[in-house]
């Protein structure tokens, strides 16, 4: 068994991350998930939340705002709508995004369909955890 | 026959045009680089995310209960087209073949008796479709102020589609583009954006079934709003690349003929110098003669 697998992390503007890797956790809408390799092939959406890369050379993380994960038994492929390295990541950005988050979920209110106000309002409650979460 | 005070400052009116010509070729080179390094680290993404949407398209098919931005509304009736030119000249055809294209397309619709809307990016197409097609104009999305094409412009000209849609504006919507394909040819390009289309696309599945987290139909939905802002975003920049091809070569173009032009100009210029020295001498020897 391989205990290595292609990880590429790509956002519409550019690729961030290319590498191989021996874990990968993933903020699947559903709930998180782990990747290793020979996992079975998966496709998952995300939720916004932060995604930990585990390789050889030490881990990394980023935060990514939605987008999806393609999981192949021997590599793994992650478009994300945006990604950025935690590092890099302030509290003046993540304002803007639950800013974001929050002007959308007015925006569906008013178009009334539940289903949408749920999935705005949900995407308001991740936006805000992932603050906590980072100890901004 | 211009005089030789004439010709002198027609000459430096041509010099300082083939500067200008000169400095905008050597501009649009520059921005021709980075224009073309930003489509090029788009397309990863581009690609997979077609490849994957293409897989899950063909699974789900034409069931009943597919998304409608997949299926259609069942109808061609209302077609919606958006042509995305630059917002500024002096870039040779660019602007131009986009919008020929596009009225050749609007112009076909209407014959089959359509109803045509069209959604303009770009001041130059809007200019150049304005005095035929202006009652047709649904919208105007600018993009002067933008420096430098971001996902974010793409995600915004997607919601309006988007929105559009919902309302039942419209059911087809094409975008018309340039592709670049090098700095002298840009191929102005026709493609359908709603419904979905992945004909040209292999579905890449790699014999490999997938598992879906939340259901294929789920996924799909909150896919292809993101698949039409990425069509988008690709057509932007593949047009940010053409349109400054297509302004180098023009301005090389012009570049070259403003040289042209005053070599001729200066042939011109010392002939009259000639003739008005031999002139006086004529007319001195002349009178030495007489004497």
């Amino acid at each position: 068994m391989a205990n290595t697998m292609q990880f590429d992390l790509v956002s519409p503007e550019r690729s961030l991350a290319s590498l191989q890797v021996t874990a990968v956790q993933i903020p699947g809408a559903e709930g998180d998930m782990t990747a290793m390799p020979d996992h079975s092939p998966t496709i998952t959406t995300l939720r916004p939340g932060i995604l930990k890369v585990e390789a050889p050379e030490g881990t990394s993380e980023y935060l990514v705002t939605g987008g999806f994960a393609q999981i192949n038994g021997d590599s793994l492929s992650v478009l994300a709508e945006k990604a950025i390295p935690v590092g890099e990541m302030t509290r003046a950005q993540l304002d803007e995004l639950i800013a974001e988050a929050r002007a959308s979920l007015e925006a569906a209110k008013e178009q009334e369909p539940h289903s949408l106000v749920d999935d705005a309002a949900k995407l308001l409650a991740d936006m805000e955890a992932l603050g906590t979460h980072m100890s901004l | 026959m211009p005089s030789l005070k004439d010709l002198k400052n027609r000459i430096e009116s041509v010099k300082s045009t083939r500067k200008i010509t000169k400095a905008m070729q050597m501009v649009a080179a520059a921005k021709l680089r980075r224009a073309q390094d930003a489509a090029e680290s788009a397309r990863p993404y581009a690609e997979q995310f077609n490849a994957v949407m293409a897989g899950l398209a063909a699974s789900v098919g034409d069931s009943e209960s597919a998304p409608k931005l997949l299926r259609g509304t069942g109808s061609d009736q209302v077609q919606l087209l958006v042509v995305m030119t630059a917002e500024r000249g002096l870039c040779g055809g660019f602007n131009a073949n986009i919008a020929k294209l596009a009225r050749a397309k609007a112009d076909e619709l209407r014959a089959k008796g359509k109803t045509v809307k069209i959604l303009t990016v770009g001041k130059k197409g809007r200019d150049a479709l304005k005095r035929e097609y202006g009652d047709l104009f649904i919208g105007h999305i600018d993009l002067s102020e933008v420096k430098r094409i971001g996902y974010a412009n793409a995600q915004d000209i997607a919601k309006d589609i988007l929105t559009r849609f919902d309302e039942e504006e419209f059911d087809v919507a094409t975008i018309f583009y340039a592709k670049f394909q090098n700095v002298v040819t840009q191929i102005p390009t026709a493609q359908q954006i709603i419904p979905a289309s992945f004909e040209d696309v292999e579905a890449e599945t790699g014999g490999a079934v997938y598992d879906y987290e939340p259901g294929e139909e789920r996924i799909l939905a909150d896919l292809l709003p993101r698949g039409v802002a990425t069509q988008i975003f690709s057509a932007l920049l593949e047009n940010g690349a053409s349109e400054q091809g297509a302004r180098m070569s023009a301005m090389d173009n012009a570049t070259r003929n403003a040289g042209e032009m005053i070599d001729k100009l200066t042939i011109q210029f010392n002939r009259s110098r000639q003739a008005v020295i031999t002139n006086e001498l004529i007319e001195i020897i002349s009178g030495a003669e007489a004497l």
